[in-house]
């Protein structure tokens, strides 16, 4: 057992989703993670494929979302699915949880990405993934391996903490 | 004084450790660092960042708002 003596903790995370609000845990957990010594890997699978993708285009819907309640006005509203359906309302979302994001002094998803990229953060990107939705890794940042489910698992049996996401 | 300090005011999570591992990598093993933040999770967090990475917070406080915490690089 040579790897007794490294006693590095480590963090696994399956990225599965693909929208502005669901890129920040991830990244969030696998910057901090790497700040505090632990050896991250993140595979990004089926809609968390699009997160390595070079230009983010990341949006926010607020249909089918009642958890989502955005400080407007002095109080909390909820978007009603109907208004949600209509053509811009992502859009519009989206534009407002930005404005939100650079108010509150929180890190843009590039500049989290960017920070997990120089802090040695292993990601995968799925093959199958890839496939399905015709994408090559030229339509990606560089750094990211190609890999698929038997990837993940011998890499989570190693670590201490495995996330899905 | 502390050897340097970093103004992370204004930031959220988990902006203010992010910068407070890089500046502690240009510190010399010894050496001091002072970081400036208005998120009141950071108490919690600077706590945990330090115990996890072996670096030494000597001291933490809060005055009008701001948290101050003293941390020196032992790791």
């Amino acid at each position: 057992m040579s790897e007794v003596a490294n006693n590095t903790k480590s963090m696994s995370l399956i990225v599965t989703k693909g929208t502005l609000d669901w890129a920040y845990p991830p990244f969030i957990l696998a910057t901090t993670a790497a700040a505090m010594g632990l050896e991250v890997t993140m595979f990004f699978t089926f809609y968390g494929l699009t997160l390595l993708k070079k230009k983010l285009d990341l949006e926010i819907s607020t249909l089918g979302n009642p958890a989502m309640k955005m400080p407007m006005m002095g109080m909390h509203m909820v978007m009603p699915n109907l208004v949600s359906a209509m053509p811009g309302a992502d859009a519009m979302a989206t534009t407002m949880m930005k404005n939100l994001i650079k108010k509150k002094g929180v890190a843009s998803i590039e500049e989290l990405r960017q920070m997990a990229v120089e802090a040695d953060v292993k990601m995968i990107a799925c093959q199958m993934t890839l496939d399905l939705f015709e994408y090559t890794m030229d339509d990606m940042i560089e750094g990211p391996t190609v890999g698929g489910a038997a990837t993940y698992i011998e890499n989570a049996t190693k670590c201490d903490i495995n996330l899905f996401i | 004084m502390a050897d340097q300090i970093l103004d992370a005011k204004g930031l959220s999570c988990p902006l203010p450790i992010l910068r407070t591992k890089k500046a502690l990598k240009d510190l010399p093993t010894g050496g001091t660092l002072q970081v400036l933040a208005t998120d009141p999770g950071a108490v919690k967090d600077f706590e945990a960042f330090c115990r996890t990475t072996g670096n030494q917070l000597m001291e933490s406080k809060v005055e009008d708002k701001v948290y101050s915490f003293l941390i020196k690089r032992t790791a």
